[in-house]
């Protein structure tokens, strides 16, 4: 056991930035991370034996309770439960004799649910010991359980299992490209440093993540900042902790389009002297992470990256993946920053941005998967050719990942100012109801909306397109996307920590019968506060999927709700369960009425 | 201290690296706060200190002093803010103030009672933390932890112990000690460690002192917070400002002035 963690220490040389992937590697060898591991860890890295604790505990993919050979987390997202997770997770359960939420005694598996894990064209999902297992069914789950039961060893189970396929719909200049590794970085190297970043500027590019950002304002802010210390590395971070629920769109284009994503960094890297590079990968892909590991080692071999890149003295720059383990928040770009240093992914206090004071706080550049991609297309075809495509404000396309209810789900590439309807249209979606984009952070859209066009000027998205039917209850989807947001809060500042838990509980409530009047004003307050103080944009937020849907469709609130203006959260006869099931009864006369004549 | 920005109309001057709390503290004007305390980096989690500045609600102990900026921290609307905030942290923990030996002496309690927060507000959450009495001199009751992180500041950047950290996250995040064993017997803190003196509410609690100031006779029985917390501020910081288990990580330096003042978590008026 010592000797794993020593060899695990050596190979990261004993650095404590590098504390996340050591856990991570540690319990892949060790299957969980025991106290009397993180006593050798600390000891190792030089650091408190609590700090080491408190990062195994951050993240949701690091398991301190007790050994487990097979943990299974189901992806839980609502696409995943409008597809039947739930009962098969308790297909599951049953098949394995195991109680949901816990380890079964002779430590053999564990059954839970996990956040969106960004298999929503293709679920139910669910990750073993990391590794995602798509479109789950009974027959799957026997054969699932049936190597569990065998014990048979993850890397011994049938690959076809794990088989993740694109679902690649729709394809334009970034999806569709011809491009050959290199041949953007033959272009952009000999334009220079100020002609390259002018191009970018020039193009009209923003970032993919959601905010939109302009890219060449961002590169040229992190080439011109001074950093803390003279001579200060710049880094470049590649941003694929893809953990919107509803996107996947990153995970197919590192699948499909690697190169291009490394490509994009590395042009950066030249664009403002940056020397080293980060993938920060999101711990549902850890299959990835050996194919991208190969794309980079084959760019390597090319001198498409290392020292002197295609023969530009001077110009020395590599890739590293990092992965995650289970974190929403550290798709924020400082919360990212702190993971890659090794720490709980809590978003920073800004200013200082990372630009200016980033990673190991020099300056950083920190851009989305499709942005990277975007901008090696600029570097290759340039600016004018680019900034032609989509709308005025928006130039270029966008990759969006559609879900739900449609007939044909999976990854769409648009020119920015196409409308919802066509989407719709384009993926076979009938009898639409609603439309979540850009995931729970983003907006729900009705009917009447559908004219709207994805664009930054309009709709602007990371990418998630989640299609309702009218078969489908908005309630019940804006419940799943509270319990997200409060299953997801890092806990750092007080509204999002505990105001995320009791919208949750408000959700819950309503969904039990128990909900009134008051309690929808309640959450308009809650809106209020975690928009006025949280401190950061999950929890500013946190409560838009509920008030859109209050708004779009209210009567699905309405018909839960008692007539009463108040009533306690207190259930007098769900109190009454425990006894229930210690003595065995449920006839009437176990049960209280709960009912209240007016 | 030539520059200034205003706050709710008045000119506040401001050294360069102040934040707008510690410019408005240092000028003896009173934002309430929580989790700042004037020996350490700001830290901005509990967000009590929010205002409003130039339109945008920001945490005032975070957020640079700069010329110009025109700050509101006295109206309703922050005010009501703060209270909702409180009454937060009052559901998220279990606070018996009647029976709680830190009643009188509560940052908590004493901004509460300031700021008018006169019912719960909200459902109480009634979290399950046991009591840590393992050590033979201190007592550790998590149930009015409010994640301030003071003691893990404290017990880093001045006693060099690191004895706490944080574990966990969102509603499960909570206070962890450093020992395999989770307890406090198990750590190298001593009853003279600055990580003893600075929590706000009642978590950290030496044994066998108990009541020793009769309630009604403590430090915010006397006078209330507002009127007090600028007893504090400024002073001579003896932290580093760089701790090893700590989150939020903002660049924001500590500001190390003069004119020490009364200690923060003192135990008679």
């Amino acid at each position: 056991m010592t000797q794993a963690l020593q060899t695990i220490l050596a190979r990261h040389q004993f650095n404590p930035t590098r504390l996340l992937q050591i856990l991570r590697e540690a319990q892949e060898a060790l299957t969980w991370i025991a106290p009397e591991y993180i006593d050798t860890l600390a000891a190792g890295l030089g650091l408190p034996r609590a700090r080491v604790e408190g990062v195994a505990g951050f993240y949701r993919f690091l398991h301190t309770d007790a050994p487990c050979r097979y943990r299974l987390l189901f992806s839980d997202n609502i696409t995943d439960r409008m597809l039947g997770n739930q009962d098969l997770l308790t297909t599951l359960c049953e098949m394995l004799w195991v109680e949901r939420g816990h380890i079964s005694e002779d430590g053999l598996a564990s059954v839970d649910t996990t956040s969106c894990t960004g298999m929503c064209d293709q679920g139910p999902a669910l990750l073993v010991n990391g590794w995602a297992i798509p479109r789950l069914s009974r027959e799957r789950l026997a054969r699932i359980a049936e190597l569990i039961l065998a014990q048979a060893p993850v890397e011994t189970w049938p690959r076809e299992l794990f088989a993740v396929a694109d679902n690649l719909r729709r394809a334009d200049i970034l999806l569709g490209n011809p491009l050959q590794p290199g041949d953007a970085l033959r272009v952009a190297l000999p334009l220079g440093r100020a002609t390259l970043l002018e191009e970018i500027k020039h193009s009209n590019l923003r970032g993919r993540g959601g905010a939109g950002f302009a890219t060449g304002l961002k590169w040229a802010a992190c080439r011109d900042a001074a950093g803390d210390h003279a001579n200060a590395r710049r880094y470049v971070v590649c941003n694929a902790d893809e953990g919107e629920p509803g996107t996947f769109k990153d995970r197919v284009l590192l699948s499909t389009q690697a190169d291009l994503v490394f490509e994009g960094m590395t042009v950066c890297a030249y664009a403002i002297n940056g020397s080293q590079g980060f993938l920060y990968l999101r711990g549902e892909y850890r299959y990835l992470l050996a194919p991208l590991n190969g794309v980079l080692a084959r760019r390597r071999e090319a001198g498409l990256l290392g020292r002197d890149i295609l023969g530009h003295a001077g110009f020395d720059f590599d890739i590293e993946i990092h992965l995650g383990a289970g974190a929403y928040v550290c798709g924020e770009e400082s919360a990212l920053i702190e993971s890659l240093e090794g720490k709980r992914g809590i978003p920073r206090n800004r200013p200082p941005y990372p630009v200016s004071h980033g990673y190991l706080q020099c300056p950083t550049t920190l851009n989305n998967v499709e942005t990277f991609c975007a901008a090696a297309l600029v570097a290759a075809k340039g600016a004018d050719w680019y900034r032609g495509i989509g709308t005025v404000k928006s130039a270029g396309t966008k990759v969006l990942s559609v879900s739900g209810d449609c007939a044909r789900p999976g990854i769409y590439e648009y020119p920015f100012g196409v409308t919802v309807r066509q989407v719709l249209a384009d993926c076979g979606a009938e009898n639409t109801l609603a439309v979540q984009i850009s995931g729970p952070s983003g907006v729900c859209i009705a009917a009447d909306e559908f004219d709207r066009r994805i664009a930054f000027e309009d709709l602007a998205t990371a990418g998630a397109f989640m299609v309702f039917d009218r078969s489908r209850d908005m309630f019940e989807v804006a419940r799943n996307f509270a319990h997200f947001f409060a299953h997801e809060s890092c806990g750092f500042c007080t509204p999002c920590r505990v105001g995320t838990a009791m919208l949750r509980s408000t959700m819950d409530k309503i969904a039990a019968g128990h909900g009134t009047l008051y309690d929808l004003a309640e959450i308009e307050k809650l809106d209020r506060v975690l928009n006025q103080s949280a401190h950061c944009g999950l929890g500013h937020t946190a409560c838009n999927p509920t008030l859109d849907t209050m708004k779009r469709f209210r009567p699905t609130y309405e018909r839960r709700l008692k007539s009463l203006d108040f009533e306690p959260a207190f259930d007098l006869d769900g109190a009454l369960a425990a006894a229930r099931r210690m003595t065995g009864r449920d006839d009437t006369g176990a049960h209280l009425s709960t009912e209240i004549e007016a | 201290m030539s520059e200034t920005f205003q706050l709710d109309g008045e000119d506040v001057p401001f050294a360069p690296a102040q934040t707008v709390l510690q410019a408005a503290l240092a000028a003896g004007r009173y934002i309430p706060h929580l989790c700042y305390h004037p020996e350490f980096k700001p830290h901005g989690s509990c967000r009590v200190c929010t205002v409003q500045a130039n339109g945008r609600t920001q945490a005032a102990c975070t957020l640079p002093a700069a010329a110009g900026l025109e700050v509101e921290s006295a109206s309703e609307e922050m005010n009501a803010l703060r209270r909702t905030l409180v009454q937060m942290l009052f559901a998220e923990g279990n606070h018996f103030c009647p029976s709680c030996e830190k009643s009188g002496n509560c940052v908590l309690q004493a901004l509460g009672s300031d700021l008018g927060v006169l019912t719960a507000g909200f459902r109480h959450f009634y979290p399950d933390r046991p009591v840590d009495a393992s050590h033979p001199d201190i007592l550790l009751d998590f149930n009015r932890c409010i994640l301030c992180e003071l003691c893990v500041r404290a017990s880093c950047e001045v006693d060099g112990k690191c004895v706490f950290a944080l574990s966990g996250r969102g509603l499960d995040k909570h206070l962890i000690v450093n020992a395999a064993s989770g307890k406090l017997v198990d750590t190298d803190i001593a009853l003279f460690d600055k990580a003893m003196e600075v929590c706000p509410v009642g978590v950290i609690l030496k044994k066998r002192v108990g009541f020793a100031v009769p309630i009604g006779q403590r430090r915010y029985d006397q006078r209330p917070i507002s009127a007090q917390a600028l007893d504090d501020a400024p002073r001579v910081s003896a932290a580093s400002g760089e701790c090893a288990a700590c989150e939020g990580s903002g660049a924001v330096s500590a500001l190390a002035l003069t004119e020490p003042a009364s200690s923060f978590g003192e135990e008679t008026p």
